[in-house]
């Protein structure tokens, strides 16, 4: 507990074999159990990516975009961090739910 | 209440055969009356680690194509007598053994053995849909390497879908002193990132070479191994008996390790 968190604090996160290959085998488990194909993913983050640049603009530099997987479920994480002082590239509508 | 389990794993060598040899003795050592059946059709080899391979006269395949009765087709083994093996063909025939069949063959067993140990041909070809047909139980062995986890998760969701839903886990190989260098993955990340309930931690260890060797299980040794110790307790443990798992933390007192271990206590 209280190691590991000293682990952390003085060994930069995946320093050690053990953590690479854990995250390793995270990012392909997480595919294999969605069994979603690379194209589909590609087609999906792009798609995502032209509605929510539709509302704010987003820094392209940053973006993370992955399948997470955790106690058999897996997770889409798309972490789409806006870039500052940006106005909205093009405000349509607003969205419905707001 | 007669049991059917299948021992099974994505990739080949991380120990299927050696955990139904063991499992198989120990439970038999334990008074339950034990098959052990070598699903692994051309690929013959759980008689060998049993030291059986020169009573096998007939096999699952012979007594598919009616040229035996199951009963003749059964070898005792020579040192326990709870424990018989169902061997498989060593020559695969053009038409192999279907699902139906397994569970035929499954079904007489378990009239009269308390335990049907089931050792899986690896991966996920046709042999495994056939070794699992007839399953109630899945034992699954991986060894803490990426290719093996791997292959595991693909194995607990083809259980899944055949609705095995009684899935333990089994670590095989672990080397302690590697997951303490940070090394190599330990119990619990294996056991997390898979998300099977463990029933075994087995350290790597030479003796299993020996035991193979010698064709004698390694819980039969007098002074069992550490390996011996830790298959005898998953059986126990399949018994339902409560078993501490091994601690398997490398054996050096020093001063740092004493300050691991310390730092290592769950806060709450």
């Amino acid at each position: 507990m209280l190691l590991e968190f000293l682990e952390r604090l003085f060994l930069r996160p995946g320093d050690t074999s053990r953590q690479q290959v854990k995250n390793r085998l995270k990012l392909v488990l997480a595919h294999d159990r969605t069994d979603i194909s690379p194209e589909s993913l590609e087609a999906m983050r792009k798609e995502i990516l032209a509605v929510v640049s539709r509302y704010v603009e987003l820094d392209t530099e940053s973006m993370d975009f992955s399948l997470e997987s955790s106690e058999r479920a897996t997770a889409l994480i798309a972490n789409l961090p806006i870039s500052p002082g940006s106005p909205p590239t093009r405000r349509t509508s607003r969205c419905q739910f707001c | 209440m007669n049991r059917i389990i299948v021992v099974t794993s994505g990739k080949g060598g991380v120990g299927k055969t050696t955990t139904t040899a063991n499992l198989g003795m120990a439970l038999a050592r334990r008074g339950r009356k034990v098959a052990v059946i070598d699903a692994d059709f051309g690929l013959r080899n759980l008689d060998l680690l049993l030291g059986l391979e020169n009573r096998v006269v007939y096999t699952a395949v012979d007594v598919l194509a009616g040229q035996c009765r199951l009963e003749q087709a059964l070898v005792k083994d020579k040192r326990q007598p709870n424990l018989v093996l169902l061997p498989a063909a060593q020559n695969r025939t053009k038409d192999a053994v279907k699902p139906e069949q397994m569970k035929k063959i499954a079904g007489a067993m378990a009239r009269v053995y308390e335990y049907i140990l089931i050792d899986c041909p690896a991966g996920i070809e046709m042999g495994f849909q056939n070794a699992i047909a007839a399953a109630q139980e899945a034992l699954i062995v991986t060894t803490p390497e990426i290719s093996a986890v791997r292959d595991a998760d693909r194995v607990v969701g083809l259980l899944e879908a055949n609705n095995i839903k009684n899935i333990h886990l089994i670590i095989n190989r672990i080397r302690p002193a590697m997951v303490q260098a940070n090394d190599m993955m330990s119990v619990e990340d294996v056991r997390e990132i898979l998300a099977v309930p463990l029933i075994g931690v087995v350290p790597d260890d030479e003796k299993v070479i020996v035991s193979t060797n010698k064709g004698e299980p390694l819980v039969l040794a007098e002074n069992p191994s550490l390996a011996g110790n830790a298959f005898d307790n998953i059986a126990r443990r399949l018994e339902g008996e409560k078993v501490e798992f091994l601690d398997l933390t490398a054996n050096n007192d020093g001063f740092f390790s004493r300050i691991k271990k310390v730092l290592n206590k769950k806060l709450f």
